[in-house]
Parts: structure tokens; C-alpha cells; sequence
């Protein structure tokens, strides 16, 4: 009988049916100067082959160091998902054959990780907080990167041979490994994807990790188990790989949720194994079943002495650390008064540090949201960038704003001069003053542009006479024509207003 | 009775990669046991109070600062591969999938 017939249930039916256990075993890259183990550089894009040392190669004879930022940075980690740091912990060898792995086995840690029993708690969006038990952080090594020749679009399966790049193989990796988490039921896939999404900032925000999920700097393997409503006993789990974006995270857990209920309702059994996410069809297939492959006969690495952290050491890695990334967002939310989606909006869009900064710069958060929400926003996509590389700072804002302000220039015009900043003409006070962009609102300069327009206007002007007041709009054209652009909209209609005694 | 048996010899040169011939799995199984069973008697000398230790030199720490040091040539780093193509180690395709 096979057990995949592909058959899905429809994911409310089946958590109706069945509650999921999830269980998340996300790898984080660290950014050191050099790998885990070895002086090469850990550099992401390098020619192939470039950032090896013999110790990378596993040759004969080479004694691996352990890279002391390396360490700190996983204490970081561990300290920040509230773990306790082991006072004593080891490397272990990881025994396995893969072309990945020069030296045959993968230095990891096995029964004493570094970092171990923390928590994190993580807020799904409309506010719900779940806590996530985190089982152990521990310290290890990446392994290099295979490209596979000769088959369909790069895919393993009928490639000719393979190609090994080594410049990967070395580099810090930390494995956090969460405990089996109960009681999401239908929140699950969301739980995942905001599990995964709080470990990046996490790390991103120790600046112990690029943290870009696109270059693999952060990995998830997502475990799916279902146990019938009101069971006591964990069913049994699918393992499902490299689920390297927030969304497939997301839709990969939803997936196997629908998947194993189906199984599990034909009478059939879960099969133990991994799974290969398939972003393409929003689909898994079938990896390999757990079985010899996985014993991989760990035993402590002879070459590598014990790491031993003193209370000092600990406490002075954790004076070092930032405010947590979910507590600096509740602070910032209430000290700005924003609205839960504007505040929403706004972190998604990655601008909370350039609105902090403005709001430090003297701007209110009012001010500062419009114009990194609306206008630069606006540049930015216009020019393919990401916000922060706009290259506008928290000055500027300010500068446009009290310019605006004091009637120096209007909405429009400062929506320019930020264009002729970008565009790296100088602060704003400079290009209003080099450009000759200061709004006219000096009445005789005005006065003679209306009473120009109005005369080419005779029509108009019968019309405004008799009552239609929209009908000044029909002036604003001739008049910032004759002032290129730079009258005062409101002042220019109280002075039609005034020559024609309304 | 024996603490190695014939099929743990088996498995374990499975694992290891290695072709042993019938009568290498023989000898290997009598060796192995004769090995395991010597260091078996270390946990008779052993009192509960000894912890199991890995490295019997009391050293710890032994750290590294992250300064980026020398690298290999791309010439030495293919200098050992069987086959290399364009600056890689190219090796035969990998069926197991993973």
C-alpha cells in the first residue's frame, strides 16, 4: 500500500480532525571575518575554490582552531533566546560520506551544546503571543556547495556529475533547535513562518549574521507531526529540508498538515523521513526514510579541547546585548502614537531605524511616517533601490519639514528638492537657495500674475463673478506658469478673491 | 559472549565505505571484540567518581582571534582532486538524493 497518494485535506477539516506539533531546526550563518575553524575568509561570492586552507580541505595532518568571535557570537545567539550557556561544552565529529564534506564528518556538538532550555516568545500579527520552548543552540560547521551538471535545471536527479566549490565548507553555522511545539492548531503555519522571520531579526539585530534568507544565511527545516484531538502521543513526524523563505515556511507546514491528515484518514502511517520542498508546485516530495544513513556515530573530536565560559565572560557577552527586537517595537509604537496598521506598515517596510533616527533628529513621527511611507518610498521603488540606500538622512527630513514649515516652499517643491538631494545637490536649505525655489508668495510678484491671467481670461473670471468658485482652478495654470511653479496655491486665490471683491 | 558480532562488523564498514571480503569480516570481528573487550576493562579500574573524559590533557580554550590569514592557490586546492573542472572538484553524480 502506498502511503503517498498525494490526497490533501482541506486544512480547516483537518485540524478539525488532528492537532499539529511542529518542531523547527533553523541554521543561522555567522558574518566572522573567518570560518569556524580555519583563517579562511568567510566571504559569500568569492571565485570558487579561493577562501580554502588545508584545514577546510581536510588534508592529513591539519589541526582545526576554534574562532573565538565564533563563540562569542554563538553566546549572543543563545543569550537572546533566554538559554542557559553550558559553563563546560565539546566539538563532536558528525560521521557521513557526502562530496559536500571533505573531511568525511561534520564538526558539530552533540551532547553538550553551547547555549540549552531557553525561550522565545513570539506575537503573530494580530497580537497573539505564543512561547516557543528552545531545546539547544549549538555550535557547527557549514559544508561546501555542489552544483549538479549534465541534468534538468541544476536538479540532482539525472545529473551527469557534480562540481565543489569549498569556499562554504568551514563557515560558522549555529543549529537552533526549538522543543516540540503543542497548541498552535490552525495558527501553525503562521507560528512557522513568525518563528523563522523572529530568529533573523534576532540575529540580524546581535549583528551576528547577515541574516538573508536568499543567500542561505538563515535555513529552516520544518518538523510536522498530527496526533488525533485529545491523544497524549506525538504521531509520527516528516522532517521537511531547506525551507529557505519566510512564505515557504509558511506554506510547507499548511501543506504537510494537509498531507499527513490524509494519510492518517486512509488508515495508512506516516513514514519517518525527510521531505524536499518544492516552491514551484507549493509541494513536498519524498526524501529518504531515516534509517543507517543516520548513524553517524558522533564521538568527541580529538583535536578540539573543551570551550569553558566563565560567569564573567557570559555576563560580559550579555551587557553587550541590544534591545530585543520585539520589546524595541512595543516602545517605539506607543512612543510614536501610531495605529496599529501604520505602525504595522511601517515595519514592514523596513524604515523603523530611519524613522527613529528622524524622530531623534527632531522631526515629530508624524512627520517623519509621511515622508519615509510616501515620498521616499516612492522614490525608492522607482529606482529599484531599497529605502536605506537612497542615501537620505534623517537631517534632510527635518530640514525639508521646517522649510516647509516656515513657507519657505511648498508640498510640491520639497517633493523636488528631495529629488535634487538624491540626486546629491546638496542639503535642502542649499538647493532651495541654488535653484531659486523659495515659493513667491510676495503679492505684487503675485498680483501681476493673476491680473495677466485674468485679462487673458475674461470668460473665467464672469464665471467666478457668478458664484462658481472652482472656476479660479482655471487661473492656477497661467499663474504658476508666470511663477514656475513656486506660487503659494491658497494665496494666490485669497488675491483673485480680493481683485474681484468677493 | 562476544561484544562485537559479525554483523555489527557488517554494518559498520557499510557505513564506513569500506569493501571487506568474507574472511576480512572474520578476522576484523575477532580483532574488534579483542579491542573493545581490553578498554572494557578500563571501566572495571573506573570508579563511579571518574568522570568519562575525552581529553586527558586538562587544557581548555585553546581559541583563535578571526583575522583572516593565508589561503591556497587554486592550483594547490585541486592539486590532490582525481578530476576538477572549471576551478571545482568534479565528482560522479550523487544518487542517494539528499
Amino acid at each position: 500500500m502506498s502511503n503517498y497518494t498525494d490526497e490533501l485535506v482541506d486544512f480547516d477539516t483537518a485540524l478539525d480532525r488532528y492537532d499539529p506539533v511542529l518542531g523547527f531546526e533553523v541554521h543561522v550563518e555567522l558574518n566572522t571575518k573567518t570560518k569556524m575553524f580555519s583563517d579562511a575568509p568567510n566571504a559569500f561570492g568569492d571565485e570558487p575554490n579561493t577562501n580554502v586552507t588545508p584545514v577546510d580541505l581536510g588534508l592529513p595532518g591539519v589541526l582545526p582552531v576554534v574562532n573565538k568571535t565564533a563563540v562569542e557570537y554563538s553566546i549572543l545567539i543563545g543569550l537572546a533566546l533566554n538559554c542557559q550557556i553550558a559553563e563546560k561544552c565539546g566539538f563532536a565529529r558528525k560521521n557521513y560520506f557526502y562530496p559536500d564534506t571533505p573531511k568525511n564528518f561534520q564538526t558539530s556538538q552533540y551532547d553538550d551544546p553551547i547555549a540549552h532550555d531557553g525561550w522565545l516568545d513570539i506575537e503573530l500579527e494580530d497580537g497573539e503571543v505564543f512561547r516557543v520552548e528552545i531545546e539547544r543552540a549549538h555550535m557547527e560547521e557549514d559544508a561546501g556547495k555542489l552544483t549538479h551538471m549534465g541534468g534538468a535545471a541544476g536538479r540532482i536527479q539525472g545529473a551527469d556529475y557534480s562540481l565543489v566549490d569549498y569556499n562554504r565548507a568551514g563557515v560558522p553555522l549555529v543549529e537552533i533547535v526549538t522543543k516540540p511545539i503543542v497548541g498552535a492548531g490552525k495558527r501553525a503555519p503562521e507560528l512557522a513562518r513568525a518563528y523563522v522571520a523572529a530568529i533573523r531579526e534576532i540575529v540580524k539585530n546581535l549583528g551576528v549574521s547577515d541574516a538573508k534568507m536568499e543567500r542561505g544565511n538563515v535555513r529552516c527545516d520544518a518538523n510536522v507531526s498530527l496526533m488525533p484531538k485529545d491523544a497524549d502521543k506525538f504521531g509520527t513526524r516528516t522532517e521537511t529540508k531547506n525551507v529557505n523563505s519566510l512564505r515557504a515556511v509558511e506554506h510547507a507546514v499548511r501543506f504537510e498538515i494537509e498531507r499527513h491528515a490524509a494519510v492518517l484518514d486512509s488508515g495508512a502511517k506516516i513514514v519517518q523521513e525527510t521531505r524536499h520542498w518544492h516552491e514551484d508546485t507549493r509541494s513536498t516530495t519524498s526524501g529518504r526514510p531515516k534509517s543507517d544513513a543516520d548513524d553517524y556515530r558522533y564521538f568527541p573530536e580529538p583535536d578540539l579541547v573543551p570551550i569553558v565560559t566563565t560567569a564573567e565572560w557570559v555576563e560580559e557577552l550579555r551587557s553587550r546585548l541590544p534591545e530585543p527586537p520585539a520589546e524595541r517595537r512595543k516602545r517605539l509604537k506607543a512612543e510614536w502614537g501610531y495605529a496599529d496598521k501604520e505602525f504595522r506598515d511601517v515595519v514592514n517596510a523596513g524604515v523603523l531605524d530611519e524613522i527613529e533616527a528622524t524622530v531623534a533628529a527632531g522631526a515629530s513621527a508624524a512627520v517623519a511616517r509621511k515622508w519615509w511611507m510616501g515620498e521616499i518610498a516612492r522614490l525608492a521603488k522607482a529606482a529599484d533601490k531599497e529605502i536605506a540606500d537612497l542615501g537620505v538622512t534623517p537631517q534632510t527630513i527635518v530640514e525639508l519639514n521646517s522649510l516647509i514649515e516656515g513657507k519657505k516652499i511648498n508640498d510640491k517643491i520639497a517633493r523636488q528638492v528631495l529629488e535634487f538631494v538624491i540626486a546629491g545637490e546638496g542639503t535642502p536649505s542649499e538647493i532651495v537657495e541654488k535653484r531659486g525655489l523659495a515659493v513667491v508668495n510676495d503679492d505684487d510678484a503675485l498680483g501681476k500674475a493673476v491680473d495677466e491671467a485674468m485679462a487673458a481670461m475674461p470668460d473665467v473670471v464672469e464665471k467666478i463673478k457668478g458664484g462658481k468658485m472652482q472656476a479660479i482652478g482655471a487661473l492656477m495654470g497661467p499663474v504658476m506658469k508666470a511663477t514656475r511653479g513656486q506660487a503659494d496655491a491658497g494665496r494666490v486665490r485669497e488675491i483673485v478673491m480680493e481683485k474681484l471683491g468677493l | 559472549m562476544s561484544a562485537i558480532s559479525r554483523e555489527d562488523v557488517v554494518h559498520l564498514a557499510h557505513l564506513a565505505h569500506i569493501e571487506m571480503s568474507d574472511a576480512e569480516l572474520d578476522k576484523m570481528t575477532g580483532e574488534l571484540d579483542a579491542i573493545v573487550g581490553a578498554i572494557a576493562s578500563v571501566s572495571e579500574v573506573a570508579a563511579s567518581d571518574v568522570p568519562a573524559t575525552s581529553h586527558p590533557i586538562p587544557l581548555t580554550n585553546v581559541l583563535r582571534e578571526d583575522t583572516v590569514g593565508q589561503t591556497l592557490s587554486i592550483e594547490e586546492v585541486l592539486l590532490n582532486a582525481p578530476d576538477s573542472d572549471s576551478d571545482r572538484f568534479k565528482v560522479p553524480a550523487i544518487l542517494d538524493g539528499e
